[in-house]
């Protein structure tokens, strides 16, 4: 049997579970936040599933990165609803982080300024 | 005529050899570096997780339940009836698992488990899902054509076997027992745990005796 005999979705059964390490970041860190009841299970995977479908509506492509880029957004999204966080701490932080990887030498530990 | 700029292009050339993360993980850092700052979440509690459901888990501790299932008719009997405080003598009970209840396959019913909404999924017993649990396809057929899909993973029933179709949700997950393979009698719970597939507790899967 050649791989092209294979359905899409048998095909994808041997794909690992995360692509990338940032991938398994944002599910910890969503799983975390529903362990310390920062939100609850119902309302992360509320939030999952509305970010989930409007991807796909937006015309997505029905990959696995696809999934990890909605938890990203589902879980901002969330963070922002809770009042965790705000859209305008995430960028700056975000800028914070490009910024310290940018002026880190290669080969030491990237740390944020103080 | 082209400019020359040899500034830009050392610039340029210093940003490609940059280990500059990509835009989604830098957003992740961004995150979570507010959240634990804050003290609204505990850096050592997602790195127990990655470790725990990334890595350690796998299928393994639902395949033991299974297998145990299998081996002792009472704990069969206590699983099928209340799967939550069945799994709980495991000291499996995580907080991604929810309530969970055991479903099991006979000669004339076949169970399948898939999550319409985004992909619950009891990593506590199962570890992270597969990529295909998480598609649109698999979500949304699974649903309007489960004969076809589980066709497509190698399991085809009789048209005398009745198919049922479990939607999780974040309160509520499922685990398939799949029925115990021909041949098996002789093999212990060890040996038996290693014939279970994590597909076969989604309900992809039939299992076989390896030869």
């Amino acid at each position: 049997m050649s791989a092209d005999d294979l359905s899409p979705l048998k095909a994808r059964d041997g794909e690992p579970a995360f692509a990338e390490p940032w991938q398994a970041q944002v599910i910890a860190l969503a799983a975390a936040l529903v362990a310390e009841g920062r939100f609850s299970a119902a309302q992360w995977s509320a939030a999952l599933g509305a970010e989930i479908r409007r991807a796909s509506q937006a015309g997505a492509p029905d990959t696995t990165a696809t999934y990890y880029q909605s938890a990203l957004d589902a879980l901002e999204r969330l963070a922002q609803e809770q009042a965790l966080t705000d859209a305008t701490a995430l960028a700056m932080r975000k800028a914070a982080w490009v910024e310290a990887y940018e002026h880190t030498p290669h080969g030491q530990p990237v740390e944020l300024k103080r | 005529m082209t400019s020359y700029d040899p500034q830009k292009i050392i610039d340029i050339h210093a940003h490609l050899h940059s280990d500059l993360p990509s835009d989604p993980a830098l957003r992740v850092k961004a995150l979570e570096s507010l959240l634990v700052e804050q003290g609204l979440v505990d850096p050592a509690a997602i790195d127990a997780w990655i470790d725990l459901y990334a890595e350690e888990i796998g299928p393994k501790r639902g395949a033991h339940v299974v297998a145990r299932a299998w081996t002792d008719p009472a704990f069969k009997a206590k699983l099928l009836a209340d799967g939550t405080a069945a799994i709980r003598e495991f000291d499996y009970q995580g907080h991604a698992t929810g309530h969970l209840i055991a479903v099991e396959n006979t000669d004339t019913v076949h169970n399948v488990v898939v999550c319409t909404l985004c992909s619950c999924y009891p990593f506590s017993l199962l570890g992270m899902s597969p990529g295909w649990y998480k598609a649109a396809e698999y979500r949304a057929r699974v649903v309007r054509e489960p004969r076809a899909v589980l066709k497509e993973f190698g399991v085809a029933l009789g048209e005398e076997v009745e198919i049922r179709v479990w939607d999780s949700t974040s309160e509520l997950r499922y685990l398939v027992v799949p029925q115990r393979p021909e041949g098996t009698d002789g093999l212990d719970a060890a040996a038996l745990a290693a014939l279970v597939t994590r597909n076969s507790m989604i309900g992809t899967d039939l299992l076989k005796a390896r030869a």
